[in-house]
C-alpha cells in the first residue's frame, strides 16, 4: 500500500520532470545545446514562438519598418543611399545613449539624467574649443568633457550606493540639475546661449567631423575587410578550440553563418556609404561616426561579457544577494556602472553636438533619455535587470532612428512621431515582461 | 573548577569517538545489530584510509566548545558543544527557534561568538567573516541557494572567484573545471552546463549550489534544509549527492526538519533545544521517537534511560 503510493509519487515526479525538461528545452539558447544547424534553427524558432526575446525580433522589426517606409516614402527616398547614411548618423546618438542606459538597466536601476549629462559633456567640449575664448585643443576638450561626465556619474552613483537613495529619484534630480547646468554653461562667454561648431579653426573642425567627416572609400573598404577578418578569426578560432576540447560550442556551420552575416553587413554598409550621395559635387565614404559607435559597442561588449566587472554587473542585476554572498563589492560595482553610464552619455553628447554642429538651449534631454530607455528595451534589454547587451542598444537605436527619420520624410507632424515611438516601446516592454512572466511561471511549476 | 570542567569536556569527546570505535570492534550494545551502523562504519574505515580524510581516526574536523551567543537580551545559544567529524554526515535538528541557523551562521563567520571556542583540525580558530570560513574550507549552502538566475551554471559556480587569462575571463578553463566537479558528483541530469540557472529544476539548482560549495577544496559543507520544497525524486537526488560528499571524506552538516531524510542520510545527529545542545551522537543510538522527544522537550523524559554523549547545560 505504502509502496504503491511511493511508486505513484515517483511516477508523478517523473512526469513532472519530463514536462519541466520540455519547458526548459524551450528556454535554452539553442546555441548551447544544438549539435547541428537543423537543431539550432528548430530551437531558435521554438524560442521565438514562446516569446523569448533575442535579437531576432528587433531585426525583424527593423526590416518591417524599413520595408514600410521604403514603400510609402515619396520616390522611395527612405532607401536612397543619402538617407540611409543620414539615418545612421541620426541614430548614432540614440545608439550610444541606449548603450549608456544599458549599464543602469542591467543593474535593475534606471538613469534618467543621461540626456542632460550628455548635453553637459557636449557643451563643455564645444565651449573649450572655441577659438575666440578658451581655445583648447580638440583632444583635451574631449577628455575634459568625458571626465566631467564620469565625475557626474560617480557623484550620482555614490548617492545611490552609499546613501541608498533610489536611482529613479537621484537621477530625476540629476535631470533637472544638469538641465540647469547645461543652460549656465551655454551662457558662459560671448555666445548668448547658442554654441556653434561653425567657424574657423582645426579644433572646431575635428569635433564637427565626429559625425560628418568621412573616410576615403578605398580606405573604408580596406578597414572594413580588416575588421571583419579579425572578428572572423577570433570567432572561428575560439569556437573551433572549444569544439575540439569538448566544451559547449555552436556547430561549425553556425559559426560560418555568423561570420558570413558580419561580412555581409560590413559589405552592405560600406557599399552604401561609398555611393556618392551629394546632389552636387561628391560626398562619399563611411562617416567617422560609424567606427566610433562600433568602437563603443566593441569596448563595452568586451567589458560586460569578458571581464569580472561585467560578470558582476550581470550577477547584481540577476540576484544581488547571491552577488553579495559571493564576496562581490556591490557598492563599488554599482558606482562604477553609473560612472560608465554617464561617461558613455558624454560620448553621445559629443556626437549630438557634432550632428547639430553645436548645442543650443532648446536641447530636450528629457525626451532623449526616454528614447534611450526605449531603444535599449526595444533592442531586448530587460527593464528588470540582469538581461541585455550593448548590441541591443545599437539595434534599438536604429529602430528609433528609423521611425524618427521615416516620419520626418513623410512630413508627418512631430506628434505622430511621438505616438508611433510610444507604441513601439509599449510593444517591446510587453514582449519583455511576457517572456519574463513565462520564465517565472515555468520555474514555479518546476519546483 | 575550570580545569575540572575541561577534563569533563575531554571525556565527553572521547565518548563520542569511542562509540564509533567500539562499534568497529563489534562489541557493543543493543544497537549494534542495525545494518545502517555497520555500513556507515565500514565507510568510516575506508575514509580513514584516504589521505583527504585524516580526521576520522582522531579529532573531529570541527569542534565547537561552550559557544554562547546572544542578541540583546535574547540568549540564542547557551554553552553549545558540537563535533563535526570528517567523512560523516551530521544532522542538526531542532524545533523552530532552537538556534540551528544561529549556530550555522556562527560557524560560517556571519555572526561572532560571545563566548566559547571553535577548533579546526584541533587548533583554535577565530572565524570573523565568511571569507575566513572559506579560507579554512568551510562552505555553506543556504536555503535560498543564492544563485543568479540569469547566469549559467559555470558562471554561478565561479561567481566571485573567476579565473582570468590576460585580464579577461578564462571561460574555457572555468567550464572544464565546473564540468569535472559536476561529473565527480555524478550530477548528470543537466542538459547543458551553459544553460541559465533559471531553466533548472529545484533539485538541479540544489545540486549546482552544492557543487559550487564543494569546488573550492572545501572540507566542511553545511547545508540548510537542502530538501525542503523538493519532490520525491529530487530529494533522492540531493541525498545521494550528500552521501557522495561524505564518501569523498568531507565533513557534512545537514540542517533538517525532515526526520525521514535525517535517518536516511545522517551518520550522526545533534539536537538543539532552546539554544542548548540537547544531545548528540551516532544515529544508531536514536530512533525517530527519541529524536522527536529531544526536539520538543530537550529529552527530559529520556535522560534516565540513556547516557548522553555530551550534555548541553550543566
Amino acid at each position: 500500500m505504502a509502496r504503491a503510493e511511493v511508486a505513484a509519487d515517483q511516477l508523478d515526479a517523473n512526469v513532472n520532470a519530463e514536462a519541466a525538461a520540455e519547458a526548459a528545452a524551450l528556454e535554452l539558447p539553442p546555441g548551447i545545446v544544438a549539435q547541428t544547424l537543423g537543431e539550432y534553427l528548430r530551437g531558435s524558432f521554438a524560442r521565438i514562438k514562446s516569446g523569448q526575446s533575442g535579437v531576432l525580433p528587433v531585426i525583424l522589426g527593423l526590416l518591417i519598418i524599413t520595408a514600410i517606409f521604403g514603400a510609402i516614402s515619396p520616390r522611395n527616398v527612405f532607401l536612397s543611399p543619402g538617407n540611409i547614411v543620414n539615418l545612421f548618423q541620426q541614430s548614432a546618438v540614440f545608439m550610444v545613449l541606449a548603450m549608456a542606459e544599458g549599464f543602469a538597466l542591467l543593474l535593475g536601476e534606471i538613469d534618467l539624467s543621461v540626456g542632460y549629462v550628455g548635453a553637459v559633456g557636449g557643451v563643455i567640449a564645444v565651449q573649450l574649443v572655441q577659438p575666440t575664448t578658451t581655445h583648447w585643443p580638440w583632444w583635451a576638450a574631449i577628455v575634459a568633457a568625458l571626465l566631467c561626465c564620469a565625475l557626474i556619474g560617480a557623484l550620482q552613483g555614490s548617492l545611490i550606493t552609499v546613501l541608498r537613495l533610489p536611482s529613479f529619484v537621484v537621477t530625476l534630480s540629476g535631470l533637472l540639475i544638469f538641465n540647469g547646468v547645461m543652460l549656465i554653461l551655454l551662457l558662459l562667454g560671448p555666445f548668448s546661449g547658442i554654441l556653434s561648431l561653425v567657424g574657423q579653426g582645426p579644433d572646431l573642425q575635428v569635433l564637427y567631423n565626429l559625425m560628418w567627416g568621412t573616410i576615403d572609400p578605398v580606405v573604408s573598404w580596406i578597414a572594413m575587410a580588416v575588421v571583419v577578418a579579425v572578428l572572423a578569426l577570433i570567432l572561428w578560432l575560439g569556437d573551433s578550440r572549444r569544439r575540439r576540447s569538448g566544451l559547449v560550442a555552436p556547430p561549425a556551420s553556425l559559426t560560418i553563418i555568423k561570420i558570413a552575416m558580419i561580412a555581409a553587413v560590413g559589405i552592405v554598409v560600406v557599399a552604401i556609404c561609398d555611393i556618392n550621395r551629394a546632389n552636387t559635387g561628391t560626398l562619399e565614404g563611411v562617416p567617422y561616426v560609424i567606427p566610433i559607435v562600433l568602437a563603443v559597442l566593441g569596448a563595452w561588449t568586451v567589458l560586460l561579457q569578458q571581464t569580472k566587472f561585467g560578470r558582476y554587473v550581470y550577477a547584481i542585476g540577476g540576484n544581488p544577494e547571491a552577488a553579495r554572498r559571493a564576496g562581490i563589492n556591490l557598492r563599488s560595482v554599482r558606482t562604477w556602472a553609473f560612472v560608465l553610464c554617464s561617461f558613455t552619455a558624454g560620448i553621445a553628447g559629443l556626437l549630438y553636438a557634432s550632428l547639430l554642429s553645436g548645442v543650443s538651449n532648446n536641447f530636450s534631454g528629457g525626451q532623449y533619455v526616454l528614447y534611450a530607455v526605449a531603444a535599449a528595451v526595444i533592442g531586448g534589454t530587460s527593464l528588470f535587470g540582469g538581461r541585455g547587451k550593448p548590441l541591443h542598444g545599437v539595434l534599438g537605436g536604429l529602430v528609433i532612428g528609423a521611425i524618427y527619420n521615416g516620419m520626418y520624410l513623410m512630413d508627418y507632424p512631430v506628434q505622430w512621431e511621438f505616438i508611433v515611438t510610444g507604441v513601439v516601446l509599449m510593444l517591446a516592454v510587453t514582449i519583455d515582461s511576457l517572456s519574463r512572466r513565462g520564465a517565472t511561471s515555468g520555474s514555479v511549476a518546476r519546483v | 573548577m575550570r580545569r575540572r570542567h575541561r577534563r569533563r569536556l575531554h571525556r565527553s569527546q572521547h565518548l563520542v569517538i569511542n562509540d564509533g570505535a567500539a562499534a568497529l570492534g563489534g562489541a557493543i550494545s543493543q544497537f549494534h545489530s542495525r545494518g545502517l551502523l555497520v555500513v556507515s562504519d565500514t565507510r568510516a574505515v575506508e575514509n580513514a584510509a584516504q589521505p583527504s580524510a585524516p580526521q576520522t581516526a582522531g579529532e573531529p574536523l570541527l569542534k565547537v566548545r561552550e559557544l554562547d551567543k546572544h542578541f540583546g537580551p535574547v540568549q540564542a545559544l547557551y554553552k553549545v558543544d558540537l563535533d563535526l567529524p570528517a567523512g560523516h554526515v551530521t544532522a542538526l535538528c531542532g524545533d523552530n527557534g532552537a538556534g540551528k541557523s544561529v549556530l550555522t551562521k556562527c560557524i560560517a563567520g556571519i555572526y561572532q561568538l560571545d563566548h566559547g571556542q571553535i577548533f579546526w583540525d584541533g587548533h583554535p580558530v577565530h572565524i570573523r567573516s565568511p571569507r575566513d570560513a572559506a579560507r579554512l574550507g568551510i562552505e555553506t549552502v543556504y536555503q535560498d541557494l543564492a544563485l543568479a538566475d540569469n547566469l549559467d551554471i559555470v558562471q554561478n559556480m565561479f561567481l566571485g572567484r573567476e579565473r582570468l587569462r590576460q585580464g579577461l575571463l578564462d571561460e574555457d578553463s572555468m567550464e572544464r573545471a565546473a564540468k569535472e566537479t559536476l561529473a565527480s558528483l555524478k550530477v548528470t541530469t543537466v542538459r547543458s552546463i551553459r544553460q541559465p540557472v533559471a531553466s533548472l529544476s529545484g533539485g538541479q539548482r540544489q545540486s549546482v549550489a552544492v557543487a559550487k560549495a564543494v569546488m573550492w577544496n572545501s572540507k566542511l559543507v553545511m547545508l540548510d534544509e537542502p530538501t525542503a520544497a523538493l519532490g520525491v525524486a529530487q530529494t533522492k537526488m540531493v541525498l545521494d549527492l550528500v552521501r557522495r560528499l561524505r564518501d569523498r571524506g568531507l565533513a557534512v552538516m545537514v540542517i533538517s526538519h525532515n526526520l525521514n531524510d535525517v535517518f536516511e542520510v545522517a551518520d550522526r545527529i545533534a539536537v538543539l533545544y532552546l539554544g542548548r545542545m540537547a544531545v548528540q551522537g551516532p544515529i544508531s543510538e536514536f530512533d525517530r521517537q527519541s529524536v522527536v522527544e529531544y526536539m520538543t522537550t530537550g529529552g527530559l523524559g529520556l535522560q534516565t534511560k540513556r547516557a548522553q554523549p555530551t550534555s548541553g547545560g550543566n
